[in-house]
């Protein structure tokens, strides 16, 4: 039963054919069987988890079809979640309690779904391969001696392992796609400001975005009906209606235009990736799209540009760590500089102090017109790319990531792991939203197909990602693992 | 531009980190491989580009000015790595 689709779990709770309780003690049980060798979860609610399970089960009985109502979900541990420790991967806040929901929790809550616990991440959400979390890395349930992709690595896993049944993540740079990719499950980015960042623990506030990792598109358009919308108490969240996004998914891709970027099938790219790739545009040829070659002439900036802009805004928001609030403090401090200082430093691992040095270094006095301003003008060069693209095609299709997850402990430079998300940083920079689906495998180990639509065009991305997991079954293989 | 130890240090001070004698050498070697990535950017010509802040160009709305969260100073206090009668509590910085 925990193999299924929150769709598929939810008509076998309406037919009462189980109920929530039932579910969640599979999935509580499947976490006590995996979570040793996985590390997928850093915390794990179990009272309180049965207590939402129960309360769902009496809502359906008084009449509620919301449909996750008694679904187990599992949250990145960068959403703050009332009474429940909130870590964000790291040591500064390894025993904060946050005192409120984030707005994506309470959404959730409301909806009736289950929290089985929070899922492990990148430090701060920095990195590509959930080997800079403060509690270890996550192993990939297809190959533990691999990484599942980061930073949303311990969702993305637990959705792959089936230790939940659906999962939030957030995405910066790549960081639910990339993940996706690498387990083999469906992860979706939407635009920017279309999911409220409020109570999500920040990074780059002008780049993060919160999304759903699940087993299939019609979850993911499930898991946006309750994620999406406007929030007051996210200044930078789009005051625009959020779609019902189930409703545009059988919608038929006759005539659809697929633009494919000469850029991402070019240098770098692995052949099975490409191999995976190119017979998934096959498939929606004969769904009757047209495939047309376009360009983006700027993507090769793209990693440069996200490496300013992205550690400029972390040492900004980075700073609260202090020592004084919340969070961590060093022992015995001498002064408050050396509070702050050895605060900081143990508190923080390496690549966080990397990106909060670069950033500092970037926004210092004499160097912000070099680095912060010209980043955001090449970001400008990479918006008209994809809005010239736009004007000609519908969506844009190529690889997540240029080859399949990689083996841990093998990526120690960290320019060569930036390099990870050269296909799905350009995305962040611009705004849009992007989704990565299973298409292929290669040496037992998933291929992720990356789909890219113009601003709020996500009942569009998440159509064509369904009619094509329609046509095929690699969103349903399932990795073996050893209980 | 070259980014050496001296860089390093004020770096690190500017961001109330601490960088150990140990850690230097590498810091440095690290941050230089990043920041000669990030130069990849400087060969653009982006005389006539608008800077973009915001991906999707919007501004920052209004709101009426009211008070509109509730009082919790205890709960989050309670967070604090020291606190005593309402105040944040940090080693003395006034003799």
């Amino acid at each position: 039963m925990i193999e299924k689709t929150a769709v598929e779990l939810s008509q076998l709770l309406t037919s009462g054919a189980c109920s929530s309780v039932e579910l969640t003690r599979e999935y509580l049980n499947r976490i006590k069987q995996l979570n040793d060798s996985l590390n997928s979860f850093i915390t794990v609610c179990e009272e309180t988890a049965l207590l939402q399970a129960e309360a769902a089960d009496e809502r359906r009985v008084a009449g509620d079809t919301s449909p996750l109502l008694g679904i187990p979900i599992a949250h990145k541990d960068i959403f703050c979640s009332n009474g429940v420790t909130t870590s964000c991967g790291s040591r500064m806040l390894e025993n904060f309690v946050a005192p409120y929901d984030s707005t994506v929790v309470a959404n959730f809550n409301a909806a009736g779904a289950v929290m089985l616990g929070k899922t492990n991440m990148d430090e701060f959400a920095m990195g590509s391969s959930n080997e800079t979390s403060y509690f270890g890395p996550v192993r990939n349930p297809w190959d533990t001696e691999r990484v599942p992709g980061g930073s949303s690595g311990g969702s993305a896993a637990a959705v792959a392992a089936d230790l939940c049944a659906i999962a939030t993540g957030t995405d910066t740079g790549g960081s639910i796609r990339q993940p996706a990719a690498f387990c083999g499950v469906t992860g979706f980015k939407p635009s920017y400001g279309r999911v409220s960042r409020w109570g999500m623990i920040a990074f780059a506030s002008s780049l993060d975005q919160a999304g759903p990792i699940c087993k299939s598109a019609e979850d993911a358009a499930l898991m946006m009906n309750v994620m999406a919308g406007h929030d007051p108490k996210d200044s930078t969240s789009a005051n625009e209606p959020a779609d019902d996004y189930t409703r545009e998914l059988n919608q038929s891709l006759d005539g659809l235009k697929i633009g494919i970027p000469k850029q991402h099938f070019a240098e770098g790219l692995t052949e099975e990736v490409e191999r995976g790739i190119r017979d998934a545009l096959t498939e929606f040829e004969k769904l009757g799209a047209t495939i047309k070659e376009i360009d983006l002439p700027n993507n090769h900036l793209s990693v440069s540009a996200y490496y300013v802009v992205a550690p400029a805004e972390a040492s900004a928001n980075l700073s609260r760590y202090d020592g004084v609030r919340y969070g961590y403090r060093c022992a015995d401090p001498v002064d408050l500089e050396d509070m702050y200082k050895r605060t900081r430093s143990e508190g923080f691992g390496d690549e966080v102090k990397r990106r909060i040095m670069v950033g500092t270094y970037a926004l210092s006095a004499g160097f912000y017109d070099a680095y912060y301003r010209k980043a955001q003008k090449i970001r400008r060069l990479i918006k008209n790319d994809f809005d010239n693209a736009f004007k000609e095609v519908d969506v844009v299709i190529g690889p997540t990531s240029p080859h399949t997850a990689f083996k841990l402990g093998s990526k120690s430079d960290p320019v060569a792991m930036y390099l990870e998300d050269i296909y799905t940083i350009a995305v962040n920079l611009a705004g849009l939203p992007g989704i990565s689906v299973p298409a292929g495998m290669a040496n037992g180990l998933p291929i992720g197909m990356h789909i890219v639509g113009d601003v709020f065009a996500e009942s569009r991305v998440l159509n064509v990602a369904h009619q094509y997991q329609l046509q095929t079954d690699w969103h349903k293989q399932k990795p073996a693992l050893e209980l | 531009m070259a980014f050496d130890r001296s860089e390093v240090e004020k770096v690190a001070q500017l961001a109330r980190l601490h960088i150990s004698e140990a850690e230097a050498d590498e810091v440095t070697s690290r941050i230089t491989d990043i920041l000669n990535l990030i130069d990849q950017m400087q060969a653009v010509d982006t005389e006539n580009v608008e800077p973009l802040a915001h991906p999707l160009d919007m501004t920052q709305p209004m709101r009426a000015d009211e008070v509109t969260e509730e009082n919790r100073r205890d709960e989050l206090q309670a967070l604090a790595p020291q606190s005593e009668n309402g105040l944040y509590l940090v080693p003395k910085v006034i003799e």
